[in-house]
């Protein structure tokens, strides 16, 4: 694997702020006709508009790419770095979401959704992951990248797999993962996706102040994060629970094969058909007896 | 200038510190021995005086007189000095600065100046890759010759020449002396590098121990033999394809050949360059197999030919190598192309609903964050494709239209956010240490952490001290305790320049420190403790508690 290499003269020439920021906004139509609160689709727009501006204004050399992640697709909508024209920057935004609304409808294979339905996460993480290699791969001098996902659906559980791989190339390519959570509920795959790769994760509790939450915090560059304070989860638990009861176990047995957890020995894996083998069976009479034996001694 | 007879060790320790006054010095000596000793206990000193300042040179001085060090002692501790960092600022500190005696700081570290003297150099010396050159000594005016044998060189003959080795063992001390032996063999290299044929044969017609040494090696043939037999018919010779055998004579080599066709019986005593190459670098690639002290060449000789024979054996015993060299001939003789499919032998992993993974992670993970009620409701109802596109497309142009509204957000609701942002990040202070993410002394300015992790090393030192001469019986032990008392009393006015310095760090968001401090001053306080009780006792002095000054924020 390629591992992008900082010469040493690279502070000298790029000061240590200078910053690539990948913003992922969740254009789900069914989430945003779902919800009920003060924070409208064209606010939450005027809102992230207003912060790519501050973005741009910190630093000449930031970047700021953002991907729409639709309900059938994702796309590029903003590249900071391919525009001609700077003062055209939030119409060509608007220009091209428009476009990829109308795509992402032309694609919609169903007719109706019950509720928010889900969006797709995992794509925008890999094509912002794609976009940080190229950047990596194009030379020593490049900013240094951050995701930052502004979502509020919920978790689509066919996604887990390829999330959880997203999230693992992103820590090993050392890009923290952002997470602003715009929707009612919690998300799980954003909580450990910031966990892992040592993002913030954050749900705001006045969606109004939006801009006010994403200024003081999301704006913050990988350099200054060594030195400022940011808010931070209690704790998270990521404790299993078994496959088949969705109990939380600490000791259980795992399929080889597909990493699968159970709290009782099965026959046959329920997720890759894989048979199991005889169970260790649970030798309680040994440590007895070896801890008699030091007694005597 | 001072002129002295230096007849002791304790004269010398007198010395030192006089020398280090500055000014120069000359010594005389009734002896050579006498001379060195000293030229070596000076350079040692003024090593270890130049590295730790000359500005307490009485202490030292005072120290040596104490302990009566050897040179090696004094060598061994300064490089110690010299290679750990941490360890020269500690002596600094305390032996330099008087709390400390030399003797106490390397009392407790007598693993560390034991542990040096038993190192061995891990690394094998290889042969030597010079061919030994019959090129000898000879002074133009005699007829003689000189030829220079060491143990090396005998070793790498012994090594080259097997017809040799087995010569020594069968003359030496037998028919000849070792003297001899060589003074033979030296001729018989001699005659060898006039490149006379005729002279070599005629000589070795006469002495029959000669002729062991101008004939060809047998033995050698042999074994090149054998390993022409037994060389893997598999290798690849793709990074030879260079190198052109055919139309370069004698690969390249020069040689100064005569060219005269000689007889047959004269055969025998030639000798070819490009095998005496090929054996030496055979050998030296081989490496040192014995490894026997090379000052007896009986045993070397008969090392030499016990490997040999093992070698012999493990190769006639091994028949394995014939069915190795099949198979692996039958293995790369394939040609993919030609192979039909393979079934492979793992089943295809085929995980029927990866959705399980996600419904037995999702259970645990959101249950502390709680229930966020930020007023965000969902509600459930069923919206057709079109409607919510549509709405979507509506809502986008609604922008374009009125475009970024001024002010983006109402200031009281942006007071309320960034209030409310303070009181989160403020209370995580309650919670550093918790994450295994995060490590406090990491998140301190780098100055400041080197000096907050050397002021517990030194912390560390002294109360090993302080703890090992309790219980207090005699009056050494006493002072000893007053004067680490004292030390460790320094300490803390120390530690609370940096806490103020770092107070001015007005940033709100920063208020990490406080808790490390209150941590830090813990591990102090626990020591302090028990510090304070037994030290009030004795000197009926109360200790400041640090703790309570530092956790203001």
């Amino acid at each position: 694997m390629y591992l992008h290499q900082v010469p040493t003269n690279f502070f000298d020439i790029f000061p240590d702020d200078v910053s690539l920021l990948m913003v992922l906004i969740d254009t789900n139509p069914f989430f945003w006709n779902s919800i009920n609160t003060s924070l409208s689709f064209s606010k939450f727009i005027s809102n992230v508009l207003a912060f790519l501006n501050s973005i741009l204004l910190l630093n000449q050399l930031n970047q700021v790419v953002v991907i729409a992640t639709g309900y059938n697709s994702c796309d590029y909508i903003f590249d900071s770095s391919a525009l001609q024209n700077h003062n055209q920057k939030g119409e060509s935004l608007l220009q091209k979401l428009e476009e990829f609304v109308d795509k992402d409808e032309s694609l919609c294979r169903d007719d109706s959704v019950d509720g928010p339905g889900f969006s797709l996460l995992s794509g925008s993480l890999s094509m912002a992951l794609c976009y940080i290699q190229k950047v990596f791969r194009s030379g020593p001098l490049h900013p240094r990248p951050r995701i930052l996902c502004l979502h509020g659906s919920p978790d689509g559980p066919g996604q887990y797999v390829a999330i959880m791989n997203a999230i693992f190339s992103a820590q090993r390519s050392m890009v923290p993962i952002d997470s602003c959570i715009i929707g009612a509920q919690h998300s799980a795959f954003l909580q450990q996706a910031s966990y892992i790769t040592s993002g913030i994760y954050l749900k705001p509790q006045l969606l109004d102040g939006l801009f006010q939450y994403l200024t003081t915090v999301f704006a913050t560059d990988l350099h200054s994060r060594s030195f400022l304070q940011l808010p931070k989860p209690v704790g998270v638990d990521f404790r299993a629970a078994c496959f088949c009861h969705k109990n939380t176990i600490d000791m259980g047995y795992i399929c080889s094969v597909c990493l699968s957890i159970f709290c009782k020995h099965h026959k046959k894996c329920s997720t890759c058909g894989s048979v199991f083998g005889q169970a260790q069976t649970q030798d309680s009479s040994t440590p007895d007896r070896k801890r008699k034996t030091s007694v005597d001694n | 200038m001072y002129s002295l007879l230096v007849p002791s060790f304790c004269a010398i320790n007198k010395l030192s510190s006089a020398l280090f006054q500055g000014g120069n010095y000359i010594f005389e000596f009734d002896s050579f021995a006498d001379r060195d000793i000293c030229r070596e206990f000076v350079a040692a000193a003024i090593a270890f005086h130049g590295e730790t300042g000359k500005s307490t040179s009485e202490k030292p001085a005072a120290a040596l007189q104490d302990e009566q060090l050897s040179t090696a002692e004094m060598e061994h501790r300064i490089k110690l000095l010299q290679e750990d960092n941490e360890l020269q600022r500690l002596h600094k500190q305390f032996v330099i600065g008087g709390i400390l005696t030399e003797a106490e700081f390397w009392a407790t570290r007598k693993k560390l100046l034991d542990q040096n003297d038993r190192r061995k150099p891990k690394q094998r010396v290889a042969l030597k890759n010079e061919m030994w050159s019959v090129k000898p000594l000879s002074d133009g005016q005699s007829n003689r010759v000189t030829f220079n044998l060491t143990p090396e060189i005998i070793h790498q003959i012994f090594a080259e020449k097997p017809a040799v080795r087995q010569a020594y063992l069968k003359f030496v001390p037998n028919k000849m002396s070792e003297k001899e032996f060589w003074t033979k063999y030296s001729r018989a290299e001699y005659l060898h590098s006039t490149k006379n044929v005729v002279a070599a044969a005629a000589e070795a017609a006469e002495d029959e121990e000669l002729a062991v040494f101008l004939k060809q090696d047998d033995m050698l043939t042999n074994e090149a033999r054998r390993k022409i037999r037994r060389v893997d018919p598999t290798l690849d010779m793709e990074a030879d394809v260079g190198d052109d055998y055919m139309h370069l004579p004698d690969h390249g080599l020069l040689r100064e050949e005569s060219k005269d066709v000689l007889d047959s019986q004269y055969e025998p005593y030639r000798r070819y360059f490009s095998q005496d190459l090929n054996q030496h670098a055979a050998v030296v690639l081989q490496g040192r197999v014995v490894d026997v002290e090379l000052g007896d060449t009986r045993s070397v000789a008969e090392a030499l030919a016990r490997t040999k024979q093992a070698e012999l054996a493990n190769e006639v015993s091994d028949g394995n190598l014939e069915k190795d060299l099949s198979h692996r001939i039958s293995r790369v003789a394939e040609i993919e192309d030609l192979q039909g499919p393979r079934d492979l032998a793992v089943a295809p992993l085929c995980i029927k609903d990866p959705r399980d993974y996600f419904d037995s992670q999702q259970a645990n993970a959101l249950k502390p964050l709680g229930d966020a009620g930020s007023g965000v409701k969902t509600l459930k109802f069923n919206v057709s494709s079109v409607e919510a596109y549509g709405s979507l497309r509506e809502l986008i142009s609604e922008i374009r239209v009125t475009g970024l509204s001024e002010p983006i957000t109402d200031p009281e609701v942006a007071f309320k956010v960034l209030s409310g942002l303070t009181q989160n990040i403020s209370s995580t202070k309650y919670h550093l240490g918790k994450s295994p993410h995060e490590s406090i002394l990491d998140s301190l300015p780098k100055v400041t952490k080197e000096d907050l992790l050397h002021h517990w090393t030194s912390i560390q030192e002294l109360l090993k001290h302080f703890w090992s001469s309790y219980p207090i019986t005699t009056k050494y032990l006493y002072t000893k305790v007053t004067r680490l008392k004292d030390a460790m009393s320094q300490v803390y006015p120390k530690l609370q320049v940096h806490f103020v310095l770092l107070d001015n760090y007005n940033c709100f968001l920063y208020n990490g420190l406080p808790t490390c401090v209150y941590n830090f001053s813990c591990i102090f306080s626990l020591n302090s403790r028990k510090l304070r009780n037994l030290c009030s006792q004795i000197s009926g002095i109360k200790f400041p508690y640090l703790s309570n000054q530092c956790f203001r924020l």
